[in-house]
């Protein structure tokens, strides 16, 4: 493997996504971060109650289909052609939108997406935005960057408004309240709702119910008076112009046709060749995702279509580091995700650490894969090592990306990017030796996965191992490592029903 | 340059490091769902009732919107232009009709109790059903803004896979996709019905 990257790029090679702004890095590395979690014990409830109940839930409607296999392969040969093409399809694409009424935008990085954005949010004459949750403006920092421009943006979704009245952070790509119960949710909506638009009734209880009645009544007032709206695209269709956006609270539906100009920010790679492909798609998402047949709203729109829905119609086009994740054969594959979520409801270490532990809008095993590609692993040098690589995201992925395979590259690419920083071999090259020794044969590593569990013995009055023999010392001694479960997730997957319901498997 | 000559430049030379694998996408997957017509559409009842819409079944399209309608106590209701007469003649006196013409404005449907709206395909094996803004239906805001939407579905517009839905959709239409009515799980995994669309979704399948 002799790849330019982890060693300074060479002129002309794609930049990776820059600091200072947007939320693709966290203050802390992943195995410090992830301590808070592991001493959190509701978290660590929630979460494992979450993700054992969507995983649950996807299984069982994925093994409906007798054809999941074949869905999984066209999924994935679809999002290799658009990489393999990505030029064409982008400006058949602009074309097309442009053709049925719409403005594309070309956006290098997030700072020059938040400024499109701003400027247009402005030249409306609106003062406040309603959005629709995208993990790209998450990326790019988006509301922070309207807010500096005298812009109030306000997240729509039930889980985003707790998180953004909560003045808190998503911790799931689904289910981003997943951490607070029901009690707090009250009490954010009864402290913060007043304070940026209709109050919530003093006599609001807990039930879920009753939450959801006064987020509707919150956020009713915003639609209805709302200008312009926000959001991301779940794909773009280059052959018609065509962007969709997958839902279940109509939220979605609220921002995509109430408000008078539409703004939509997407990553380079949602674009998808034709029309047909959604029919592999609209099958792969909803139940990888939710684990539903179909989400409750799925809206889709071609430019400006008189007389309904906004009248004024914006795409811009992110890549903020994609290209970069586009330059290495060997981690590009990543730009197919689908953004599904079922790789971090299998994920042990996920399950464990939560998603704020990542530092990245991207959390879990795609997280722990994309984000140190997009802003280069220097920036995120932990979070390649934030999984037991045990393979279960492989398995579940709808679009069938080896992140496992990935990970162990990336690992050497850390371990490149220092030895380039440093010339002298660091313990975690000696430690990614042998870790390679042991990865080249799955004998090998289901054998240290066992040994791993010797670990508890070191940890036993505490979750954490603090330190481990040399060479391994160097590296738990800044590092804390998550004590191994008793039993390995692959003996757990296996003695579960996990492991039934893949069909799909490889 | 401008940014949109720089990302495309970026875009190839990634592309140039190492050509990515070409080729027809494999669709080895079920294009066409064989079950004939009555199976269908029993699947479609029970993945639609299975999604909380309440279905209602038979041949008299009056006498269904009258029952149907008559148990839902709405003080108004919105009847999107081309809705046919059979259906519209079983509306309930009492319930105050408006037309959308001139359009109503997002804050009017927000006062107003339901909607009245057909649908361009019913997908059994999803319980989903798709409008296209066509006959019937009217603009998206229509079935979207009052908190309750009767659909009205007739057996011909029934097929069985996502594949065959989209094989007859026009992507140059406004769709909307609806699998029962809006839902939330987002606290502590409780499923709520209705955050913003709809709360409550009935359907009339004729045939
Ligand atoms: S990597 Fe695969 S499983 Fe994970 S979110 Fe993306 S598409 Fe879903």
């Amino acid at each position: 493997m002799s790849t330019f990257l982890g060693l300074p790029a060479p002129p002309g090679a794609p930049p990776t996504a820059p600091p200072g702004v947007g939320h693709l890095r966290g203050d802390r590395p992943f195995p410090e971060a992830a301590a808070d979690a592991l001493a959190d014990p509701q978290l660590r409830h929630n979460l494992g109650r979450a993700t054992r109940t969507i995983r649950g839930k996807r299984n069982a409607v994925v093994a409906e289909l007798p054809d999941w296999a074949e869905l999984r392969a066209a999924g994935a040969a679809i999002k290799d052609d658009v990489l393999a093409h990505l030029d064409t399809y982008l400006l058949q694409l602009e074309e097309k939108v442009t053709s049925a009424g719409g403005v594309v935008h070309w956006a290098r990085d997030a700072a020059e997406a938040n400024a499109i954005v701003l400027e247009l949010v402005l030249a409306a004459g609106a003062t406040e935005v309603v959005k629709v949750k995208s993990m790209a403006t998450q990326e790019t920092g988006l509301n922070e960057a309207l807010a500096a421009g005298g812009v109030s943006a306000w997240e729509t979704d039930l889980a985003e408004l707790i998180v953004q009245l909560g003045d808190d952070a998503p911790s799931h790509i689904l289910v981003p309240a997943i951490h607070r119960n029901r009690a707090e949710i009250r009490e954010i909506f009864l402290r913060a709702m007043g304070g940026v638009g209709r109050a919530a009734d003093p006599g609001l209880t807990d039930d879920p119910a009753a939450l959801a009645e006064a987020a509707r009544l919150h956020l009713r007032q915003k639609f209805l008076d709302a200008e312009v709206a926000i959001s991301g695209a779940n794909f773009a269709i280059a052959e018609t112009g065509t962007l969709g956006v997958v839902e279940s609270e109509g939220n979605g539906r609220m921002c995509l046709t109430l408000p008078r100009v539409l703004i939509t920010v997407m990553g380079l790679e949602k674009v998808v060749p034709t029309w047909q492909d959604l029919e592999v798609f609209l099958q792969l998402l909803p139940r990888s995702s939710t684990g539903e047949r179909m989400n409750p709203y799925t809206s889709t729109w071609t430019g400006v279509h008189p007389g309904d829905g906004p009248q004024e119609f914006h795409l811009v086009l992110l890549d903020n580091g994609r290209t970069a994740v586009l330059a290495d054969p060997q981690g590009r594959s990543a730009l197919r995700c689908i953004r599904c979520s079922a790789c971090l409801n299998v994920c042990p270490v996920y399950e464990r650490a939560g998603g704020h532990a990542y530092g990245s809008v991207y959390p879990g095993p795609i997280g722990a894969v994309l984000s140190p590609q997009l802003t280069g692993v220097a920036e995120n040098p932990s979070l390649p090592f934030a999984s037991s690589l045990c393979g279960a995201c492989y398995d579940v992925c709808p679009v069938a990306i080896d992140i496992p395979s990935m990970l162990v590259h990336l690992r050497e690419r850390v371990v490149e990017d220092k030895r380039a920083h440093s010339r002298i071999p660091t313990s975690e090259q000696a430690l990614m030796s042998a870790a390679k020794w042991t990865m080249l044969r799955p004998g090998r590593w289901a054998a240290a996965l066992r040994a791993g569990r010797a670990g508890r013995v070191l940890g036993r009055r505490r979750d954490r191992i603090g330190a481990l023999p040399p060479p391994l010392s160097a590296w738990t001694s800044t590092r804390d490592l998550p004590r191994p479960p008793e039993q390995t997730f692959r003996d757990w997957w296996v003695s579960s029903n996990g492991g039934h319901a893949e069909d799909g498997g490889t | 340059m401008s940014a949109r000559d720089d990302v495309l430049a970026r875009v190839r030379a990634a592309q140039a490091v190492e050509p990515l694998p070409d080729g027809p996408t494999p669709r080895d997957y079920r294009r066409h769902d064989d079950r004939r017509l009555p199976e269908l559409l029993d699947l479609l009842v029970e993945r639609l009732t299975d999604y909380q819409a309440t279905v209602h079944r038979g041949d008299d399209a009056t006498t269904l919107v009258r029952s149907v309608l008559g148990g839902r106590s709405l003080p108004s209701l919105v009847v999107p232009d081309g809705v046919p007469d059979a259906w519209r003649d079983g509306i309930p006196g009492g319930i105050d009709l408006l037309a959308d013409d001139p359009p109503l404005s997002a804050v009017e449907l927000d006062g107003v109790g339901g909607v009245l709206t057909g649908c361009r395909v019913a997908i059994a094996e999803t319980g989903t059903l798709v409008l296209d803004g066509g006959p019937g239906q009217g603009r998206r805001m229509l079935s979207l803004v009052p908190d309750y939407c009767l659909v009205m579905v007739t057996a011909d517009q029934v097929v069985g896979s996502v594949p065959q839905a989209v094989a007859v959709l026009d992507p140059s239409r406004p769709l909307t996709w609806v699998s029962g009515p809006s839902a939330t799980s987002d606290i502590e995994l409780n499923r709520v019905e209705g955050v913003h669309g709809p709360r409550t979704l009935d359907v009339i399948l004729l045939g």
